[in-house]
């Protein structure tokens, strides 16, 4: 490869060589300060450039100040490159900016806040009219991708929520153990761990694994069918797209979510009754007996209640998140992040106000 | 005459255990422009992204300017990537990015020219392509098909690549479009002298062009050579898609 060569004499300034984008990111460090010094010229001799590609024509045309010298002798190839260059259009174009100052960024927050409100509940409207419908046209009803979506969201999660529960049962056991041994209070371990596991930490730890495992999954599909345009394809088969993609999913996680609740709490009491056993010596069966005096009913109903709300929003927020992708991967990604987050804050709020509303039942006398 | 730019010795790839090539050669001297053509499935986009080292043959050897892409050593890689442009069937933009900024990004990525040389490039790489300066905003989602394949023929020139590689580059644009896409290539390979290979199934671009044909059949690549050479040899695969161009 040759490269380029510059050479100014009397005569004005002639270029020679190779003049390309390689050949310049390998030619001497100083070639380019020269050239861009030599703005004032006007007799240019670029005959012998063997090869000039749009790169080295864009820099030989800023350092010719954007119009033709006076005197410039170059071959008809050359010339046609530098032809292109010099007829450009001059006027900036606007670029969007990725950039946004803060106001402007608080303003889009608020306004998505709002808009993603406004998108829940069209999409719970649609799902209700959807039910009606399937109500007047049982053959319509998607029974197949509502197993499939019990299978993937529920009874693949058994594993995981089974260890998550029994070892957080482990721990609260052990640690409330500690404490009530101090004041020789060993017997209301079954009470503390019965209704905060039952009552509260079940539901609440299922939520959030759900919503980290099969609501980022949710989002994630459609966000993808929609990049893809395999939504649309669908709405041209004739096929609602609420009816097969988002109705069997979000009736199989309220359905599905009671039952992984009642199988986490039972695996975390599991867990909490076996450190009970190491620590104070209580034995499984007094455990268990002791339960339902300890824990009235009334908390494992409340419990598979949450668990089926629970649900129902995870897998709401999700389907919404994952309709209103738009087709680039930034987007993709933004809106997993927002829907499992989303998902998570949301549980935990309707959590508080269950607490509220509740917070006469099923406490024992 | 120098070392061949795409030299491809005895390849065969398979998919699981469907064979695509059988003992496959292939060879493009430096400033050639060959299209090549071959019935749909029969293993045109699989043959360049074993030039493109995206995809190891199961046999044979692919040596690109003279060297192996799977060279270990990463600094040898893309330093041969550099020197070529690949356009590929479907666009493959950053659907993230816009249209300006897909075409910036390889020349960004040399961290050798300043935003001003890059933007001035950029509007050359659109007006080269037929595109207006107002698309640079635009993102890869707001462009019609025709328009992605334009952009992305523009992404491939921007490093100014001495091989250019196009999988369908006229497939889905219109007549005139087409032509000036063939005047463009000419163009730019008169004063560059770059290589092209192309995939391509329309005939008037093969004639525009008036390049060598390779024809892609029966696992390998049956003649090649130039135009009028190919066009003579009597095989069935040649008479059905030059059909009643032979003359
Ligand atoms: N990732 C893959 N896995 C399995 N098989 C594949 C894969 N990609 C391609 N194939 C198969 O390899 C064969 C060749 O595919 P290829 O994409 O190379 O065809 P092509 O010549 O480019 O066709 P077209 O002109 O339609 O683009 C096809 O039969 C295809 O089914
Ligand atoms: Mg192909």
């Amino acid at each position: 490869m040759n490269a380029p060569i510059l050479v100014q004499d009397a005569n004005g300034v002639s270029l020679a060589g190779e003049w390309t984008l390689r050949s310049l990111m390998g030619a001497e460090a100083g070639l380019r300060g020269r050239l861009e010094s030599l703005e004032q010229q006007e007799n240019w001799n670029l005959g012998a450039v063997s090869r000039l590609d749009s790169a080295a024509a864009v820099l030989i045309w800023r350092v010719w100040g954007q119009h033709w010298p006076a005197h410039l002798e170059v071959g008809d190839t050359v010339r046609s490159t530098l032809e292109r260059v010099a007829s450009l259009p001059r006027k900036k174009v606007a670029l969007p900016s990725y950039h946004q100052s803060f106001l402007l960024g608080l303003g889009r927050l608020v306004l998505a806040v709002l808009h993603n409100l406004v998108g829940v509940i069209e999409l719970y409207g649609r799902l209700v009219l959807d039910l009606l419908f399937l109500c007047r046209h049982p053959r319509d009803i998607p029974w197949k991708e509502f197993s499939a979506n019990i299978y993937k969201s529920g009874a693949q999660a058994l594993s995981v929520s089974a260890l998550v529960g029994f070892l957080i049962g482990i721990t609260i056991s052990y640690l409330s153990a500690l404490q009530l041994k101090a004041y020789g209070a060993d017997l209301f371990i079954v009470n503390i761990l019965g209704i905060s596991i039952i009552r509260e930490l079940g539901p609440v730890l299922v939520a959030v694994l759900v919503a980290g495992r099969s609501g980022s999954a949710m989002t994630a599909q459609i966000g993808v069918m929609r990049v893809t345009e395999e939504i649309d394809a669908l709405m041209t088969l004739g096929v609602s797209r609420t009816i097969r993609v988002v109705l069997p999913k979000v009736a199989a996680l309220t359905v599905s979510m009671p039952l992984l609740v009642l199988w986490s709490s039972a695996s975390a009491l599991l867990g909490g009754a076996m450190a009970a056993y190491l620590q104070l010596d209580f034995s499984f069966y007094y455990f268990f007996s002791m339960l339902p005096k300890a824990v009235p009913i009334a908390n494992l109903w409340i419990g598979l209640a949450k668990g089926s709300v629970f649900g129902f929003l995870i897998a709401l927020l999700a389907c919404h998140f994952g309709l209103h992708v738009r087709p680039n991967t930034e987007s993709l990604s933004m809106r997993t992040t927002a829907s499992v987050v989303t998902a998570i804050t949301l549980v935990i709020i309707v959590d508080a106000i269950f607490a509220i509303f509740t917070r006469n039942i099923g406490m024992p006398s | 005459m120098g070392t061949p730019v795409i030299d491809m010795q005895g390849i065969w790839s398979q998919y699981r255990d469907v064979v695509i090539h059988k003992d496959l050669s292939f060879r493009v001297e430096a400033g050639q422009v060959i299209a090549l053509v071959g019935g749909s499935g029969s293993g045109k986009t699989t043959l360049l992204r074993e030039i493109l080292g995206l995809l190891k043959p199961v046999r044979g050897q692919v040596r690109l300017f003279g060297t192996d892409l799977h060279d270990p050593d990463p600094i040898q890689q893309r330093d041969v990537r550099r020197r070529l442009g690949m356009l590929f069937q479907q666009g493959a933009l950053f659907s993230a990015l816009s249209v300006y900024d897909n075409i910036a990004f390889p020349l960004r990525e040399l961290r050798f020219l300043d935003e001003d040389w890059i933007y001035e490039l950029v509007l050359l790489k659109l007006a080269m392509v037929e595109l207006e300066p107002e698309d640079a905003g635009l993102m890869p989602a707001e462009l019609s098909g025709g328009m992605v394949k334009r952009v992305a023929l523009a992404r491939a020139l921007s490093l100014e690549p001495e091989l250019l590689l196009l999988d369908e580059p006229t497939a889905g644009l219109d007549p005139v479009r087409s032509q000036n896409f063939v005047a463009l290539i000419r163009n730019l390979q008169k004063s560059l002298g770059f290589t092209v290979v192309l995939v391509t199934h329309d005939i008037d671009t093969i004639y525009g062009l008036n390049s060598h044909v390779a024809v892609l059949a029966e696992q390998r690549i049956l003649v090649q050579g130039p135009l009028d050479e190919v066009v003579q040899v009597d095989h069935p695969v040649i008479r059905q898609f030059f059909g009643d161009h032979r003359s």
